[in-house]
């Protein structure tokens, strides 16, 4: 195994790694201070996927494309909280898994329906289909603006989280939501701008994810479950926790699928560790989850309640 | 206190006899599509019903019940490849390997409650449906054919009639099952744990022994359900652990009405009968059943026989009052 | 040795606050102790630590010779320590004799039956009907406890605490919310257990206090400031000192 596959793995985890972090950001914000279950988070970030695929066939313009899809995911995400989510923060979990498996049935089957089940490709942009030179190797250059990106948002959401009012108010509303309602705020307001604010980040995965992975109906819930696992990982309605945890998580994943069908050839014969690889592969993320909630119920960085 | 006639009695009891007769109507009729269709619905029913066991009643909301549907299909399945066909075997091997899935993942998962304790029991069903799919030497992605059914010696899973009618048996025998032990010491237990958990325990319970014991015999009754269901369809795939089947297991329990002993039968009927409904009417029916789905947690929360129960008492209140109007007389 | 308990230099920081500061006290057989003091002062902080449900950081508690100070809350109240909650905290869909059963339930052998009912099982049934008796509910035994008041309620509270015959009663605040009428059968109840279960009471009720307790201490950020019988604690400048403002104590 040479230095080179190995830095370019590591570079893979971590760019799976903010992906995930974009899209376990908004889900654990909503849990922590909505304490709502919010299932069809993978249909924001499918639908801002196609949002930003077809606004790119027609304008060919990625920019545009990106602007499509986020203006896109967040306006459907403060419809879906005006229209369901808002009427549900009273009642329990269940009912809010309930509506929300009800929507993605919904936006899977409508995406189905106006564009087809066969995947949707869209190319990555133009400026960024080369190679660039990093640490001495040859690295995807789309995969490293997915990068950039990613971190940049989530300096986005420190900096939005504890250096501004609205952030104080989600830090007071994670821990205490009543005392944030007393104080006067228009708390219907700030609810509906967390959960579109929350679906913006899943759009911007799900757009950013378009020319690497395949646009297609049900994209999101696959991805949804791995964020589910990250933020469990890393404590319900931390979003430190979820930076912390996704770039965790992505790299553990990467790694495992590239590394662990090699190690097992060592030990087995090639049959058995073709099977096991990717078996053991995707079980990896399951397990490491496992373990830590042996040890830590609240995940690695919890939010401290009064 | 029992009263005459009451309505969701009544309901059940109608119920239960159509369902004894489906197998006459389709051979009378020739509509084989009717017997594997209420097959369908029973085999559900019985997922449904074991859900209903830590959902309904345990308040445990368990996002990854097609993973023991899964286990118990595939239980069969890899046996079946292997030659092994006889029924006894298979089934002690579904209620083994459900009970000890169903213990490790159910130790580990009952650590966490509310929103963590959902998603962890997504994430293990949707780990073993990667497994599956990576077990490429049992079909993978395209799942397993079987080809010979379950042999228990007296009877075969092989004919259509005799898998209705064990499968009716087995639904009856849940919900018989069901009946008594939510008001037997265990369920009580559970039942309280549902509501608040915290005062079971400053009362003396440890808890998490009887939770995880009705997880697993959940997981094991479940297993049951996927033993069948591979027999009815002749088929083991890793779309039987698929995350939307636990949802639909989960709106059958709901809709059905939860914490009810009849409750899962009437939501796989109901549930079951409008997915046929909604497909006839257009392709896009998802595009239907969501919505609709979304409507009913809106709406209805009491599900279908949770709204007959209510029904029952309000009547029941009405005629106390009734009574207690008469006793008084018309006296001025 | 039947309910005795000792508290050593217990303490609970949370952040910077000390809400249990280096607390010492004593509870022999048989004796009704009540806790007082201002809001804040700590008094739910330390029933959650005698309860098991919070851990102190140091100190001790020791209930009848043996330290519980590691044990959980189901492991204390098999042991006879028996808590109410402030905010009550029974079962609405099942009955109240249904509700004290199931009390009774966790102290008689495991709940691993599957078949017969527990309306059934007179080992339950009967002591249940008892404590209901002892909490004036009898005629409201079957009755399911989402139609009980708010009054009915704290009074099932106590029979769920009282049936499984615990050795120490721990009561944070059973009188809340509680009416002038209401609150006297409480008090009526609890001076019928007097010598019979040792209490520690936690109240704001002054009137009931004062008729109950046998010696009173008074906890003012989570330190006890006055212990003593009723006559001195009512006489201790510092005790009015601290009480000025907040409630008035009966002369």
């Amino acid at each position: 195994m040479s230095l080179s596959l190995f830095l370019i793995q590591m570079l893979n985890g971590l760019q799976l790694g903010v992906l995930l972090f974009m899209l376990s950001a908004g889900l654990t914000l909503v849990f922590g201070i909505m304490n709502f279950v919010n299932l069809a988070h993978g249909s924001l970030y499918m639908m801002g996927a196609y949002f930003a695929a077809a606004a790119y066939a027609r304008s060919d313009s990625f920019i545009i494309a990106a602007l499509v899809g986020i203006i896109g995911s967040a306006a459907l995400g403060f419809a879906i909280e005006r229209i369901v989510a808002a009427r549900l923060y009273a009642r329990d979990h269940l009912d809010h898994v309930l509506a929300t498996f009800g929507l993605i049935l919904f936006f899977n089957e409508l995406a189905r329906t106006i564009w087809g089940a066969s995947p949707y490709y869209m190319n990555v942009p133009q400026a960024l289909s080369g190679t660039i030179n990093l640490l001495g190797i040859s690295y995807s250059a789309y995969r490293f603006a997915i990068i950039v990106v990613g971190l940049l948002v989530a300096l986005g959401c420190y900096v939005l989280i504890n250096k501004t009012r609205v952030g104080m108010l989600i830090r007071a509303g994670s821990s205490n939501p009543t005392i944030v309602a007393a104080l006067g705020v228009n708390i219907k307001l700030l609810n509906a701008a967390i959960f579109a604010l929350g679906a913006a980040l899943a759009g911007v995965a799900g757009l950013m994810s378009g020319p690497i992975l395949s646009v297609q109906p049900g994209m999101g819930e696959p991805i949804l479950i791995t964020a589910m696992i990250v933020i469990v990982i890393g404590g319900i309605g931390s979003v430190r926790g979820a930076f912390y945890s996704a770039l965790i998580v992505g790299v553990i994943d990467t790694a495992g699928r590239a590394f662990l069908p090699m190690i097992l050839r060592e030990f087995l014969d090639r049959s058995t560790a073709q099977a096991a690889g990717p078996a053991l592969a995707s079980m990896l993320i399951c397990i490491f989850m496992a373990a830590v909630l042996a040890l830590k119920p609240q995940g690695l960085f919890p939010v401290k309640n009064q | 206190m029992m009263m005459r006639n009451k309505i969701s009695l009544s309901f059940a009891a109608v119920v239960v006899t159509l369902l004894l007769l489906v197998p006459v109507y389709a051979s009378a009729a020739s509509e084989p599509f009717a017997l594997t269709f209420m097959a369908r619905v029973l085999v559900f029913a019985l997922a449904a019903i074991s859900l209903n066991l830590i959902l309904g009643y345990g308040g445990m909301v368990s996002f990854g019940h097609a993973l023991y549907m899964g286990l118990g299909a595939y239980a069969v399945g890899l046996l079946a490849q292997h030659e092994v066909t006889n029924g006894w075997v298979q089934l002690g091997a579904t209620l083994v390997v459900c009970a000890a899935v169903g213990l490790l993942t159910g130790v580990i998962s009952l650590r966490t409650t509310g929103i963590a304790f959902i998603m962890i029991t997504l994430a293990f069903a949707q780990m073993f449906y990667y497994l599956f799919v990576s077990l490429k030497q049992y079909g993978g992605d395209d799942g397993l054919s079987i080809s010979a059914r379950s042999d228990f010696g007296l009877f075969s899973l092989g004919s259509p009639i005799t898998l209705y009618y064990v499968a009716l048996v087995l639904v009856l025998a849940a919900l018989f099952f069901t009946h008594r032990l939510v008001e037997a010491r265990f369920g009580m237990v559970l039942r309280g744990c549902r509501v608040n958990e915290r005062r079971m325990k400053a009362m003396g319970f440890h808890t998490l022994r009887y939770r995880l014991s009705a997880y697993v015999l959940s997981s094991m009754l479940c297993g049951v359900a996927g033993l069948l269901y591979a027999n009815l369809t002749g088929f083991a795939s890793p779309a039987y652990l698929a995350w939307t089947v636990s949802g639909e297991l989960i709106v059958m329990v709901v809709l059905g009405g939860m914490g009810t002993v009849f409750g899962p039968l009437a939501g796989a009927l109901v549930l079951l009968i409008s997915e046929e409904l909604l497909k006839a009417l257009t392709d896009h029916w998802m595009m239907i059943l969501g919505p609709l789905i979304v409507l009913v947690v809106l709406t209805a929360r009491r599900g279908v026989y949770g709204y007959l129960l209510d029904w029952d008492a309000w009547r029941e209140r009405k005629r106390v009052a009734a009574a207690a109007q008469a006793g008084k007389g018309g006296q001025p | 040795m039947s309910g005795t308990l000792e508290i050593n230099q217990l303490v609970k920081r949370y952040g910077g606050l000390l809400a249990t500061d280096h607390l010492s006290l004593s509870l022999g057989a048989g004796e009704l102790h009540a806790i007082i003091g201002p809001n804040g002062a700590g008094k739910t902080t330390l029933i959650g630590q005698l309860g098991g449900e919070v851990a102190p950081d140091t100190g001790s508690i020791t209930f009848d010779g043996a330290d519980i100070t590691a044990l959980k809350p189901a492991q204390r109240a098999l042991r006879g320590l028996a808590r109410s909650y402030q905010i009550t905290s029974v079962f609405p869909e099942f009955s109240v004799l249904e509700n004290v059963a199931l009390a009774m339930q966790a102290h008689c052998g495991h709940s691993f039956g599957f078949w017969k009912p527990m309306l059934r099982q007179p080992e339950l049934v009967e002591p249940a009907l008892l404590a209901i008796e002892q909490a004036g509910l009898t005629h409201r035994a079957r009755t399911p406890v989402s139609e009980l008041a708010h009054g009915e309620r704290r009074q099932l509270e106590l029979a769920m605490v009282l049936v499984a015959q615990p050795r120490l009663l721990l009561l944070d605040e059973p009188m809340a919310g509680m009416s002038h009428q209401e609150s006297g059968k409480v008090v009526q109840l609890l001076q019928s257990l007097k010598g019979r279960y040792t209490m520690l009471l936690v109240e704001h009720d002054m009137d009931a206090v004062f008729a109950l307790a046998d010696r009173i201490s008074v906890l003012v950020y989570g330190r006890i400031i006055a212990s003593g019988t009723p006559e001195e604690i009512r006489a201790n400048e510092e005790v009015r000192t601290a009480y000025l403002g907040d409630e008035v104590l009966p002369v």
